[in-house]
């Protein structure tokens, strides 16, 4: 009986040490390709940030793609506040400033209004609400430039043509289908007894959103607070089209950087610039980004 | 003085009538069970008297006002839900102080009805706690404590003992019947379990497919049922129906109805039901209980018969004895006491208490 026990004990150990063999391989060959896929995401953001350090010298003499040899804070400050675009040499700090004017106003009302929508779409349904809710989402699926023209027209008539209000106002109303969606899949889920309960209690739509709803609500706040911050701030097409000179945000006067060069390619402060640009929604992520899947994963009540 | 009238009430959601025509009324201090399976339309009732459904048709009277168009929070109601619908970001206190400061109670005075309610459901250790962090049944407590501090002229209850496990739910039972009695508010109690109607309430009206099928103290509920459908919902096991024909061979009239060995079981009809007997064909009710072993003390009672059947199934649970036994081709449940329980395989001599059975119109379904 003993013995019996000692070989078939001897045999389960071989099997498990196959096994955990097997295992390992399998986890060397998962992390290798996800390493290997994540370096190869990472290396455009490790060419900027080299160049940005290295002098332009070294930069001509060994190409974009090299390990710096050279380290200098130079192109920073210069990108900031002294390099010239389109005439102007007063670096990009203008163009940031227009961005963080346009991206703050413009997130913090299109989730407002998202939150708003979507406690109306899902706790105080109206006849045909479902329809209203269907029209909204088309404009999840609506590409951006078909509204251009529309846009172009519509500020000039009320005079926020070229001007860092315009951008607000067409952020507001182009993020409105994303937090609404957003804020009324998340509402769904809260059970509507609440609703109910709170209105037998005395309470009327606005005390329900402030006092019941928004307090169960910061996962989808966040999610969609960092989806519009990092959204708006990254949008090119509408700032280019409808803005232009010194209303203009950080992602379009970038381009205008590129095209400034009649001279010497000034890589190393165009890279400073062009960090200094994406340094926002880096921050957001580096800070906000589990709060964004997290947010994303969560239901409302368990 | 009623503290609840509904008259003709009717509720449709598009082509479907969910409540076909109404009419209840709770007296003051009364609590009212509103019971039936699921989809008989008490819970839409039940939400209607506390404004959350609109109504089609008909009136609703909270004391003596029609509030068919007040907002559910002006119509001076608590409602506990089935889910208890507790304020998840709130603590046990502010979920209870929540109805108060809506309506703009002094500060105060809040804090002297929560130390009151509080002292009376148990419930001081868990107040400065989130709802997460309590089991269900204090959850449960804390509900009815959010309810207990409005004060209202009418409590609704929506099945709210249904979340909790079974011997818990026995306990919040009593609780409750305690709590009622000490309280003495008017309270509408929807349940689907017979159980809990039977015990709480003091009169219950049975829901069938939207409309009331009788509304009436438990005893009658239970003894006198007014339909097939009240006969068979309450009481567990239900109760047992016979097809039979009324038979004067004997002088006396009987029920009579073939028996399992090709004979013919007759047992003689109570006095007061053979008149009202219009037709031959009735159908006849026994509740399990009504049925016992045939002894010298029970055989020659009055209004007692007597007759066997062959036993099919036994099952004991302890405190009482199920049997299964054959009645011409129909399988019919007796519950007995342990030491005089039937054993498998046996013809056994019953004793059926006719004082006690039902005769049921099989046309209309209903009481004769």
């Amino acid at each position: 009986m003993a013995e019996a026990t000692l070989n078939s004990s001897g045999v389960v150990d071989h099997e498990a040490s196959v096994a955990s063999r097997r295992r390992l391989i399998s986890r060397i060959v998962i992390y290798g390709l996800l390493s290997g896929f994540a370096l190869i995401y990472l290396i455009p953001l490790c060419v900027v940030v080299f160049n940005s350090f290295r002098t332009l010298p070294e930069i001509s003499a060994h190409g974009l793609i090299a390990f710096p040899q050279s380290f200098r804070l130079d192109a920073w400050p210069q990108a900031w506040s002294d390099f010239c675009i389109g005439g102007q040499c007063e670096g990009i700090q203008r163009y940031f400033w227009n961005s963080v004017a346009m991206v703050v106003p413009a997130t913090i009302i299109s989730t407002a209004l998202g939150a708003i929508n979507g406690y109306v779409l899902s706790k105080w349904k109206f006849p045909g609400s479902d329809i209203v809710f269907g029209m909204m989402l088309l404009g999840v699926f609506m590409p951006g430039q078909i509204a251009l023209l529309p846009w172009a027209f519509i500020l000039g008539k009320i005079g926020l043509a070229n001007s860092v209000y315009g951008l607000i106002l067409v952020h507001c109303i182009q993020g409105l289908s994303f937090t609404t969606l957003f804020c009324r899949n998340y509402f769904v889920g809260i059970p509507d007894d609440l609703v109910k309960a709170a209105r037998i209690d005395g309470a009327g739509f606005w005390r329900i959103f402030y006092k019941i709803i928004l307090p169960i609500s910061p996962p989808i706040l966040i999610v969609t607070v960092i989806w519009q911050f990092t959204g708006i701030w990254n949008e090119y097409l509408f700032g280019v089209v409808l803005n232009s000179g010194a209303n203009q945000p950080i992602t379009s006067a970038l381009v205008a950087l590129s095209l400034n060069g009649t001279t010497v390619r000034t890589y190393d402060v165009m890279s400073a610039a062009v960090l200094i640009g994406a340094l926002p929604p880096l921050l957001v992520y580096f800070f906000g980004g589990k709060y964004f899947v997290r947010g994303l994963t969560q239901g409302a009540i368990k | 003085m009623a503290s609840l009238t509904i008259r003709n009430l009717r509720k449709s959601f598009g082509a479907v009538e969910v409540l076909k025509g109404v009419d209840l009324e709770a007296r003051t201090g009364e609590f009212i069970a509103l019971v039936g399976p699921s989809g008989c339309g008490k819970s839409t009732l039940l939400a209607m008297i506390a404004g959350l459904e609109t109504v089609t048709s008909g009136e609703i009277y909270i004391g003596d006002r029609l509030v068919n168009s007040v907002a559910p929070k002006d119509r001076d109601i608590a409602m506990v839900f089935q889910s208890y619908a507790l304020y998840p970001t709130m603590t046990v206190k502010e979920n209870m102080a929540f109805g108060m400061e809506s309506r703009g109670v002094p500060k105060a005075e809040q804090e002297q009805t929560i130390a009151r309610v509080a002292a009376l459901l148990q419930i001081e250790p868990f107040l400065k706690r989130k709802p997460g962090q309590l089991s269900g049944g204090q959850r449960q407590r804390v509900a009815m404590g959010r309810a207990l501090v409005r004060d209202p002229a009418l409590f609704l209850f929506d099945e709210p003992l249904s979340n909790l496990d079974a011997k818990l739910r026995v306990d919040m039972r009593t609780e409750m019947k305690k709590l009622h009695q000490r309280v003495g508010k008017t309270t509408v109690y929807v349940t689907h379990d017979q159980v809990e109607a039977m015990t709480l309430a003091s009169r219950i009206a049975v829901m069938h497919q939207g409309e009331v099928q009788q509304f009436a103290d438990p005893d009658t509920i239970y003894n006198r049922p007014a339909n097939i459908f009240v006969a068979g919902f309450m009481g567990s096991p239900s109760m047992n129906f016979i097809n039979a024909e009324i038979s004067t061979a004997g002088g006396a009239p009987a029920v009579t109805f073939p028996l399992a060995d090709g004979g013919v079981a007759s047992l003689p009809l109570h006095d007061g039901v053979a008149q009202r007997v219009t037709d031959k064909k009735v159908i006849l009710g026994i509740r399990p209980e009504h049925l016992s072993r045939q002894d010298p003390g029970n055989a020659g009672k009055p209004g007692v018969a007597t007759m066997s059947a062959p036993v099919e199934v036994v099952e004991p649970t302890g405190a009482e004895t199920m049997a299964v036994m054959k009645f011409g081709e129909l399988e019919v449940v007796g519950r007995f006491s342990p030491d005089e329980a039937p054993r498998m395989g046996e013809n056994m001599p019953l004793a059926v208490d006719m004082t006690r059975a039902c005769l049921f119109d099989p046309a209309t379904t209903r009481l004769i």
